[in-house]
């Protein structure tokens, strides 16, 4: 188990989760095309394929500047309104490490406290309207819940918390972004960006569960 | 595509160094500058709308997906003559995320934006809520008004003020008899049967409001208009202008039989056209199908939408 991620162990570990979203492009293609346009998975490759290279080419020099490198990369790479979320998630995130210098327990759930802050702003939306949001929330709960316990459990309580997210998104309505349009007939499938978040968060609970 | 559509303006226009954006070469100082944008795979929208009279520069988003903020504000900055900068773009949640940070990006360069969003079409939300509309065809008008008023006014506040008047009076909608595709992926962006239509879907292919068995082009016209026509915000003896978009695979010859149907209707309503606008302007990525808009207009938004256009994608004298 890993409790704290220091520079290079947060680049490792974001490396990893970029790698984990690339590699599962197609299961967000396929989510997209049932309630938006199928071009989720595309637009967080292109993100996360910047993202590596951001992480490849400067030595980490900070927790806070790799997740930061990340968000940038989104949302420089990505486009639509998926770089502008993801992008904002990281971006907003990072600012939780400046003062720690570690990913711990704590600072992970500070993290996606106020990476869940800025994507509600940004976006102008609330819980329950079927976006990557009603994962991120539930998400950001249990990782405040875990905190003490470790950052190997607040991860695998987060991913817990957006896993149900994801589950609870089936019976939502889109009400806001492209799947809006689709309105009732988007019951019954779960929101593509709530998956990414899934997705994100089950990648970091593996890399802190290494041994 | 980009360098493509570059070289095919002949010199008019020139892509911004390492950004997907396509600015006017001869933007004359002093002009308040039009920016337009968004994803593409619509072409010629936008990218093809960047002229005199037209757009000032347009920021390009992969298909069918916002341009990021970075690009937004490079190009935002390259068409910036001292006069301040009107955003114009499709009513889209990441359109909308993307060009509001860029607006923060250049708050901090001290350059005026303000933002007009396109939400024509009738199909994506009730009158009441048209904030929700996204926006489809109406985005030509929109651009031809906005590009219009921006080479003639003085104010940034006049511009938005006219691109405002022109939001607020077009309406359209639109109908696929087959679905569009993501170059990308290479998978269609709904599975329509070969006797199915979709009624008031969106420009990306999102699903409309209804799926019903095909039927005549006559009989479409007629469900398309019932419905733009309730929420027009138009009386008897109003003038519009009319144009009949090609979303990509339907020939000029249905779309001509279905000006027919409507220019009856119109008439029926008491409604005259001032012009008629029949082509390929906002297109989905094979999609077949159309959308029709319709816009008041006063003498004010004649003037602008009649002056000369030169750009690759619209260039009606």
């Amino acid at each position: 188990m890993i409790e704290t991620l220091d520079a290079n162990a947060a680049r490792e570990m974001m490396r990893s989760v970029a790698q984990s979203l690339i590699d599962q492009t197609d299961v967000l293609t396929e989510a997209d095309l049932t309630i938006g346009d199928g071009d989720h998975g595309v637009g967080m490759r292109r993100g996360f394929e910047a993202a590596l290279e951001a992480l490849d080419a400067g030595a980490a020099e900070s927790a806070e500047a790799a997740y930061k490198a990340v968000g940038t990369a989104i949302l420089s790479n990505t486009g639509g309104a998926a770089g502008a979320v993801f992008g904002t998630l990281f971006r907003a995130g990072s600012k939780a490490f400046a003062a720690s210098e570690v990913i711990d327990d704590a600072s992970f759930a500070m993290a996606l406290e106020e990476g869940l802050a800025a994507v509600l702003k940004r976006g102008g939306v609330t819980e329950g309207q079927k976006t990557m949001v009603d994962a991120l929330a539930p998400a950001a709960r249990a990782a405040r819940a875990a905190v003490g316990k470790g950052l190997a459990a607040a991860t695998a309580a987060a991913t817990q918390g957006a896993l149900d997210g994801v589950e609870a998104s089936k019976a939502m309505i889109a009400t806001t972004g492209k799947a809006r349009s689709v309105g009732e007939r988007s019951i019954g499938y779960p929101d593509p960006g709530a998956i990414s978040v899934s997705l994100i968060l089950k990648a970091m609970q593996d890399f802190t569960a290494r041994a | 595509m980009i360098e493509g559509l570059a070289l095919a303006n002949d010199g008019r226009v020139y892509k911004l160094d390492g950004k997907p954006a396509l600015i006017r070469k001869d933007i004359p100082d002093g002009k308040v500058a039009l920016l337009i944008g968004g994803g593409s795979g619509h072409e010629p929208l936008f990218h093809g709308f960047v002229g005199k009279n037209m757009g000032d520069g347009a920021a390009c988003g992969n298909v069918f997906a916002a341009p990021s903020p970075d690009v937004i504000a490079a190009a935002a900055k390259a068409v910036h003559r001292g006069k301040g900068v009107l955003f114009l773009y499709g009513n889209y949640a990441g359109d909308n995320m993307n060009f509001d940070m860029a607006v923060e990006l250049l708050e901090d360069d001290g350059i005026e934006v303000r933002t007009v969003r396109v939400c024509d079409d009738v199909a994506a939300a009730p009158p009441e809520r048209m904030h929700d509309r996204r926006g489809i065809a109406g985005d030509i008008y929109m651009i031809k008004v906005a590009g219009g008023a921006a080479s003639e006014l003085d104010t940034l506040d006049e511009v938005e003020r006219v691109a405002r008047k022109a939001q607020g009076w077009v309406r359209s909608m639109g109908v696929a008899v087959s679905a569009g595709s993501i170059p990308e992926t290479g998978k269609l962006t709904f599975e329509l049967g070969d006797d199915e239509i979709e009624v008031g879907m969106g420009a990306h292919g999102e699903a409309g409001i209804a799926r019903q068995k095909l039927k005549s082009a006559d009989a479409i016209a007629d469900e398309l208009m019932d419905k733009i026509l309730a929420d027009l915000p138009f009386a008897r003896g109003d003038e519009v202008a009319l144009m009949i978009n090609n979303l990509g695979a339907t020939t000029m010859m249905e779309m001509l039989i279905v000006n027919r149907r409507i220019r009856a209707i119109l008439e029926r309503e008491g409604i005259s056209v001032h012009r008629t606008d029949v082509g390929t302007w906002l297109t989905v990525q094979e999609m077949a199908g159309f959308s029709v808009t319709l816009m008041k207009l006063d003498d004010e938004l004649k003037h602008y939408l009649d002056m000369p256009a030169e750009s690759l994608g619209y260039s009606r004298m």
